[in-house]
């Protein structure tokens, strides 16, 4: 046969191709449920039009409070608003027992990574979006995947295997961060990050 | 692109001022998440980023003074030792601040950076870092645990200077607060030994500290013009701190 080495390469890069770019994101991502679904639209849209500072909240002091705690949902949700299974679980599980809702965090940076909220918002009028995409518009909670290795959220690589960034950016590793401080002239020390 | 300094931290430390009492290193382990010392550690082997050296001048009862040396990281500034040493740029000086800034994880535990200080100032986690059962819940969230087989140091408590920039952040101001970024030591310290600030703002106590007569640096002759003065008003404490002459403890070494 005049094309066998031929055949055996492409099949054999072929294999290679679908073990790197379909079989490995499935071996090394683990798929974990949130402990609700959520719709962030329904919060930011009518008729509540809520802004993301509503809830995700900035204290005097410089922090930023994250993911608001439950009794900030018991605000509106001390009873369920409307008769969905999930508002009934919402009210029961967590609002009326106070009992904290194990979210979990897509952009869960690394404990030696700093990042002030207040900063890049406030002094650095960065909006939301750039970093977060159209997550306050999502109609419901995308599956979250973590790392089998690392245990890291796998928003921080982003979501194209490859590690090259895609346009818009929606990674959250340091040489994003690197860029544009290097772009806005921004510290490019490493303990202005660390901690 | 090379920053503009906008601060430039150090310290002043009043020999004649401080009693030895150890609060520094106590209130500095419980800042930057130091785990108790293990039942073998040793001087060598313990890790206290901030620690009370006792120095005396060798003479005979009635003539026999001590001071005691609260030695950190001296975070020089010109040619830095561990700086120019460390094959993974994991330490670096912060343009902002003059932080020279350890950054553990990048760390891979070649020890050059110990050998290079001229302080004795780094320390190398021989082992996991371990807590009591329930100590744990004590740690302080703004500074990482470090893991076994790494280099660290004083960073001036970057901790506090994160949360510090992040509070004139929310106040609209571009610079903290000096109020507000005190490192640990200085705050513990119950004789007011030690003065810490930016020692390019002239207004300064830190800043006019350090120019005073009696104000000296350890190894000044290394020309690392290191950011941590100290000053007494003993001149034996100053030449001793010329390192021409080893200071004499109980065995004869630093005690």
């Amino acid at each position: 046969m005049k094309y066998k080495g031929l055949f055996l390469f492409l099949s054999g890069a072929g294999i290679a191709l679908v073990l790197g770019w379909v079989v490995f994101p499935l071996a090394l991502y683990r798929t974990e449920p949130q402990p609700l679904s959520f719709s962030h639209k329904a919060h930011t849209g009518q008729p509540a039009s809520m802004s993301c500072d509503s809830c995700h909240e900035f204290a005097e002091d410089g922090r930023f409070l994250g993911i608001p705690v439950v009794d900030q949902c018991a605000v509106c949700h001390a009873e369920p608003v409307g008769k969905t299974a999930g508002e009934k679980r919402l009210v029961e599980e967590f609002v009326k027992p106070k009992r904290e809702i194990p979210w979990k965090v897509y952009s869960r940076q690394p404990d030696n990574a700093w990042f002030s909220h207040t900063t890049h918002v406030k002094k650095g009028a960065l909006k939301c979006e750039e970093c977060h995409g159209d997550h306050g518009q999502s109609e419901s909670l995308r599956p979250y995947q973590v790392n089998r290795i690392s245990g890291y959220s796998r928003d921080i690589w982003g979501p194209n295997i490859s590690g090259i960034p895609s346009q818009p950016r929606l990674d959250m590793k340091m040489d994003r961060c690197l860029g544009c401080h290097a772009e806005k002239n921004m510290s490019q020390g490493c303990i202005s990050c660390h901690k | 692109m090379e920053q503009k300094n906008k601060a430039r931290y150090g310290m002043v430390v009043d020999l004649d001022r401080c009693t030895g009492c150890g609060n520094c290193m106590m209130a500095c382990a419980v800042e930057n998440n130091l785990a108790p010392a293990e039942k073998k550690a040793n001087d060598r082997t313990g890790i206290t980023w901030m620690r009370v050296y006792a120095m005396n001048n060798g003479k005979a009862f009635p003539a026999a003074e001590t001071v005691f040396v609260p030695m950190a990281c001296q975070q020089c500034d010109k040619e830095t030792p561990c700086i120019a040493v460390c094959p993974q740029n994991a330490v670096d000086r912060d343009p902002g601040s003059g932080i020279v800034g350890q950054v553990p994880q990048r760390c891979l535990g070649c020890r050059y950076c110990m050998t290079a200080c001229p302080y004795h100032a780094r320390y190398f986690n021989w082992s996991d870092p371990s807590w009591p059962a329930g100590m744990e819940k004590a740690l302080n969230p703004d500074v990482a645990p470090r893991m076994r087989g790494v280099a660290e140091k004083c960073n001036f408590c970057h901790g506090r200077w994160h949360a510090a920039r992040a509070r004139a952040a929310a106040q609209g101001r571009s610079e903290p607060d000096p109020a507000d970024y005190i490192p640990a030591c200085v705050e513990s310290c119950p004789s007011r030994a030690i003065l810490f600030g930016n020692l390019d703002d002239a207004g300064s106590e830190v800043a006019k500290a350090c120019q005073e007569g009696n104000c000296f640096r350890f190894l000044a002759r290394l020309d690392t013009e290191s950011k941590v003065y100290y000053r007494s008003a003993k001149p034996w404490v100053r030449e001793m701190a010329e390192g021409n002459r080893m200071p004499s403890g109980k065995d004869g070494n630093l005690s």
